[in-house]
């Protein structure tokens, strides 16, 4: 469409232009806005009338004056999507950044994405073996979950999602992941971490880079997610691949949400953020799934660093109440010298049931999982309570539970960055040995049987 | 004369104004080319500001809005029930058929299958004077619910015509004397409660096979509670063993704002998990809502009541319903949502001054009623309440604490230790015990209330002990005071603690759950005996026994065991002190 081009704007404000008497333009129509030195920044329509249009421009609306020239573009956002987007890094609005050609598009696909139907989609329940003990045994991964690694700065999530991204494997399956990689204004120091690894393990062919780094635009960070999805429902669901989509940092896209939100004088909910965050960040972590009839699949490991390590911050509280589970990294254990330093305790895999057991990963399982927490938990506790009153006023069975506490996180916890363990020898096995350390009457999350089964001492053969 | 076409004239997300129209309040309108649809929720000046139940990317000013002259509604009769969907009653099944595996827009779909023949078995006879509510006639509408085709609200007369045969649901069944025909569907606009003869009193629990609900906390039927909880307490698990375990005869399930796995999850399960009541699939009594997160938030406010207005629908047929909604957070979000784009003055954190009233009414929709027919029916309400940072301070939570007369509280420390449920036994109440207890006494045990009270108070009692021992330790404690940790530790281990995933422990009767906290007052007596006669605590906390008797309730059976279980401990507890 050629549109007509307008110089009616009468407001600039943040991130916003405001422009009078148009055509009757639609809402969430993309808009191309030609300044005066011919430089072309981008935007899209946040409200339309008869009488006034709003267009939210990506690039920031540096330079624009009254007689930028604004042109409807008579469509939605729409990206071009094909398989050969695979090994390519593009920008953070789907522009070639790696200076190769631009994507010949074998569909235009609408960014914004339909809901799936809740009717058409397929439980997830394939048991994803990530080769880390505490996720493995703790906070199992199935395919096509959501599951986002809760962090703050300076702490190590870059390396686990990369270790996870590595090792992760289907056990009994030679499906690989290709990864879609989505970077939201980080620093171009942690994106060379990611590009590298990839680089060096052979995975950047096998990967999809959409990049908007911390100097990038700001507004241009809430289309990079939607971009990276688009590309991830057409590779999983047209194409049949598994797709891992890791995006980091969903905090610095939180930021760019509010700042849109006070251009547009709204009222606005907790700590600043729009009201409507929440629904936002459902229509990104939502797009994870398997669905009927269709082989492909979306798994999500979206990253956030938590502002001063705050849980209940609206980022990871939102968050949290839309992904299945998270993965929390605690500062404590990373002070200790633990890697990964992973607290269990707030971690949490709410697809962990359906992934587990006997026939995916072993029947004693959750038995063991449910144990380790438990234990470690009281243990954790009784720290607290030996400080006061010293080791001297504890009983036999906290005793064993307070020591437990350190085998956990010194022997259990604790892996180097490419040690990979299986879930049975090297994970499960590992938990039955170290809970030997407490007596069994003592450890009552176990069902008898498996202790007859599975435990190193007391097992009947 | 009010005119019938207009046009749009501004589109800001779900909200569009539209111009050249004078629709009422809540009525129906269709927006744009496609044909969206909307409803009426602000009349100013000749403008009508509408909430769009789809999408609204693309659609442009000036586009047609076309009047229905309807109120939102749903369409009730057979086959209500296996049923899933969306927050305006459109059938998700029809939906993947018309636009596949994504929810496009444009599509309508009606609630009830038009075509579908169901057999109706006319239970009045020609002659008869019927008015709103009386029973016409029965449709099996699934293995095990019968479904009662009522006198629409309303309607009234002799009958001059009706009989038994196949009909589908919008077929006349019956004709009165005035020529009013009435089919098996009926239409009922969602923001209207029903109507019913009166409301009484709550008096018979509604059993749902979690020892901690049904033991401490219980609710009635016709009874109202909230589970406010932070994010992965268990709100969806709670909501989820009440739609699987209780004793209600129809489910109504509201995923409301929620993910959609969940609702994928329940539709996957329900099918093949048996009713205890009745042996055959619980699927054949539940209705499910979804309006998942990502789905549109217009159609989100509107699926509560829709679901609401189903459950009072098999209600007016004389069944006990019990209605989920999870979470109600995500439905009062959609009304701040929406508010905001109206530009209307913000209450507390920006929700809308109405929210309180909002969720009353809601509330006041449940309640164990009379209905028109004469018969007995209830609604309960169970809520689920999502609170930013799990800090219940904030209106939404304090909004229904005001009115639910039960609160289950989840507590993200028990939840973090595993303890599941994580329901905090100290801060979380029923005010229903007092109209209940005349009927454990009659139906379970005659000291079934003395009981509950005897584990409350050691409840209690710990929780004042344990701040002793986070100063001195426990071994500091006189031995009896130890024994009473001992009891306590085994009441939260043993009796509190139910896992949802287990296939026997998932659900408990209230006649086990009477015997379980039995031994456990057992296990005290004893052991006081047996300390008192010189036997080591140590010794008596850790007979094998005890562990035998706790381990007992993962296995089938238990509850023919659990009595020989008890004998066996009591005697090793006693032949402690001969040890010594
Ligand atoms: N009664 C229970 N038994 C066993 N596990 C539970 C129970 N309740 C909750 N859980 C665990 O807690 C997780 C989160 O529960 P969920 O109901 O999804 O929380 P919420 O809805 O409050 O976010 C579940 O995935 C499950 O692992
Ligand atoms: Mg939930």
């Amino acid at each position: 469409m050629t549109g007509k081009e307008y110089r009616t704007i009468t407001d600039v404000k943040g991130p916003l232009v405001f422009l009078n008497k148009t055509e009757p333009v639609a809402f969430g129509e993309i808009v191309e806005l030609r300044l005066t030195d011919g430089t072309l920044k981008n935007g899209q329509v946040l409200d339309t009338s008869d009488d006034q249009v709003i267009v939210q421009v990506f690039e920031g609306t540096a330079s624009i004056d009254k007689q930028t020239g604004i042109k409807f573009l008579g469509d939605v956002f729409k990206l071009p999507v094909s398989t050969d987007m695979i090994g390519r890094i593009l920008d953070g609005a789907g522009r070639p950044r790696d200076g190769g050609p631009a994507i010949v598009a074998d569909e235009m696909a609408d960014i914004i994405g339909a809901a799936i139907n809740p009717y058409s989609r397929q439980s997830p329940s394939s048991f994803i073996q990530t080769g880390i003990s505490a996720i493995d045994a703790c906070t199992s991964l199935v395919r096509g979950q959501k599951l986002p690694i809760f962090s703050a700065s300076g702490l190590p999530h870059n390396d686990i999602a990369l270790q996870i991204a590595r090792q992760a494997k289907l056990v009994g399956s030679d499906d690989d992941f290709v990864v879609v990689f989505c970077a939201m204004g980080i620093t171009a120091e942690e994106y060379n971490f990611f590009v590298h690894d990839l680089e060096r393990t052979g995975a950047l062919e096998n990967a999809c880079l959409f990049v908007n780094l911390a100097d990038d635009p700001a507004v241009e960070r809430l289309i990079t997610p939607r971009l990276a999805l688009t590309a991830a429902e057409y590779l999983a669901f047209e194409h049949d691949y598994h797709v891992l989509v890791i995006y980091t940092d969903m905090t610095n896209y939180c930021e760019s949400l509010r700042q849109i939100g006070a251009a547009r004088e709204e009222v606005p909910g907790r700590r600043g953020y729009p009201g409507y965050m929440y629904t936002d960040l459902a229509m990104l972590y939502e797009r994870a799934g398997l669905v009927k009839g269709k082989k492909g699949s979306i798994t999500q490991f979206p990253i956030l660093t938590m502002p001063g390590d705050d849980i209940t911050h609206p980022i990871p509280d939102l968050s949290g109440y839309i992904t299945e589970g998270q993965i929390v990294i605690s500062r404590e254990l990373h002070q200790k010298g633990i890697y990964p330093p992973i607290n269990v305790l707030p971690s949490l895999s709410r697809l962990m049931n359906a992934g587990i057991g006997d026939g995916k990963t072993r029947e004693d399982h959750k038995s063991v999982s449910d144990q380790l927490y438990a234990a470690y938990a009281q243990g954790r506790e009784l720290r607290g309570l030996v400080a006061i009153v010293g080791e001297d006023a504890l009983n036999e069975r906290d005793l064993q539970l307070l020591k437990f506490a350190d085998i956990f996180e010194n022997q259990f916890l604790r892996q180097s960055r490419d040690e990979d363990r299986s879930i049975g020898e090297g994970t499960l096995d590992y938990a039955w040995e170290l809970l030997s350390n407490i007596d069994t009457k003592y450890l009552v999350r176990l069902d008898q049987k498996w202790i007859d089964k599975y435990h190193p001492t007391e097992k009947k053969e | 004369m009010s005119k019938e076409n207009g046009v749009i004239y501004r589109i800001s997300g779900p909200v569009v104004t539209a111009v050249g129209i004078s629709p009422r309040m809540y009525e129906v309108v269709r927006v744009g080319n496609e044909g969206l649809m909307g409803e009426v929720i602000e009349l100013h000046g000749d403008q009508s500001v509408i909430q769009v139940y789809e999408e609204t990317s693309g659609v442009r000013p000036g586009e047609p809005v076309v009047r229905t002259g309807q109120t939102l509604s749903v369409q009730l009769g057979p086959g209500l029930l296996t049923k899933i969907y969306d927050g305006i009653q459109r059938p998700l099944p029809e939906l993947e058929k018309t636009m596949g595996v994504f929810i496009k827009r444009g599509v309508d779909a009606d609630g009830l299958d038009l075509e579908k023949i169901w057999d109706f078995n006319a239970t009045s006879k020609k002659g008869d004077s019927v008015s709103s509510g009386d029973i016409l006639g029965t449709v099996q509408e699934t293995k095990t619910i019968e479904h009662k085709v009522m006198v629409p609200p309303g309607v009234s007369g002799k009958i001059k015509d009706i009989k038994s045969g196949d009909f589908n649901v919008t077929q006349t069944v019956c004709t009165l004397e005035d020529g009013t025909e009435i089919q098996m569907m009926q239409k009922w606009p969602v923001r209207t409660p029903r109507p019913f003869t009166k409301k009484h009193a709550p008096e018979v629990p509604l059993q749902t096979g979690q020892r901690i609900l049904d033991f401490l906390f219980p609710l009635a039927k016709g009874g109202t509670a909230g589970i406010p909880g932070p994010f992965g307490s268990g709100k969806t698990v709670t909501q989820q063993q009440l739609a699987k375990w209780s004793d209600a005869d129809i489910v109504v399930y509201i995923g409301c704002g929620e993910r959609g796995n969940e609702m994928t999850e329940v539709l996957d399960e329900f099918p093949h998990l048996m009713d205890p009541k009745t042996g055959e699939a619980l699927m054949n009594r539940t209705t499910m809502i979804a309006n998942t997160s990502n789905m549109p938030v217009a159609a989100r406010e509107a699926s509560v009541y829709t679901g609401i207005t189903i459950a009072e629908y098999f209600r007016d047929m004389g069944y006990d319903v019990a209605l989920m909604a999870d979470s109600t957070s995500r439905w009062a979000e959609a009304m701040r949502e929406i508010s905001s784009r109206l530009e209307e003055m913000p209450g507390e954190e920006g929700y809308p001054a109405y929210l309180s009233s909002r969720l009353a009414e809601f509330y006041e929709r449940a309640g164990r009623v009379e209905t028109l027919a004469g018969g007995d029916g209830s609604v309960s309400v169970i809520g689920a309440v999502s609170p930013p940072g799990g800090d219940i301070s904030e209106p939404v939570s304090q909004g229904t604490l005001r009115i639910v007369k039960v609160f289950w509280g989840l507590d993200a420390g028990l939840a973090r230790q595993r303890h599941f449920p994580a329901i905090n036994w100290l801060n979380s109440y029923s005010l229903y015990p007092p109209s209940l207890d005349q009927w454990y006494r009659d139906n379970i045990k005659s000291d079934f209330p003395e009981i509950r009270t005897e584990i409350s108070a050691l409840l209690q009692v710990e929780a004042e002990l344990q701040e002793i021992v986070q100063l001195v330790g426990s071994d500091a404690l006189p031995v009896d005071q130890q024994l009473t940790l001992e009891v306590a530790r085994m009441i939260r281990e043993f009796f509190l603690q139910q896992n949802a995933f287990h296939d026997v422990d998932t659900y408990s009767d209230l006649k086990l759950q009477y015997n379980m906290a039995k031994a456990i007052l057992s296990f005290q007596e004893e052991s006081k005996k047996a300390i008192a006669g010189g036997a080591a605590l140590e010794d008596v906390v850790n007979i094998p026994a005890r562990t035998d008797l706790m381990r007992g309730r993962f296995e089938s059976g238990y509850e023919d065991k659990i009595d020989e279980m008890l004998e066996a401990m009591n005697k090793q507890i006693a032949d402690t002190m001969e040890a010594n």
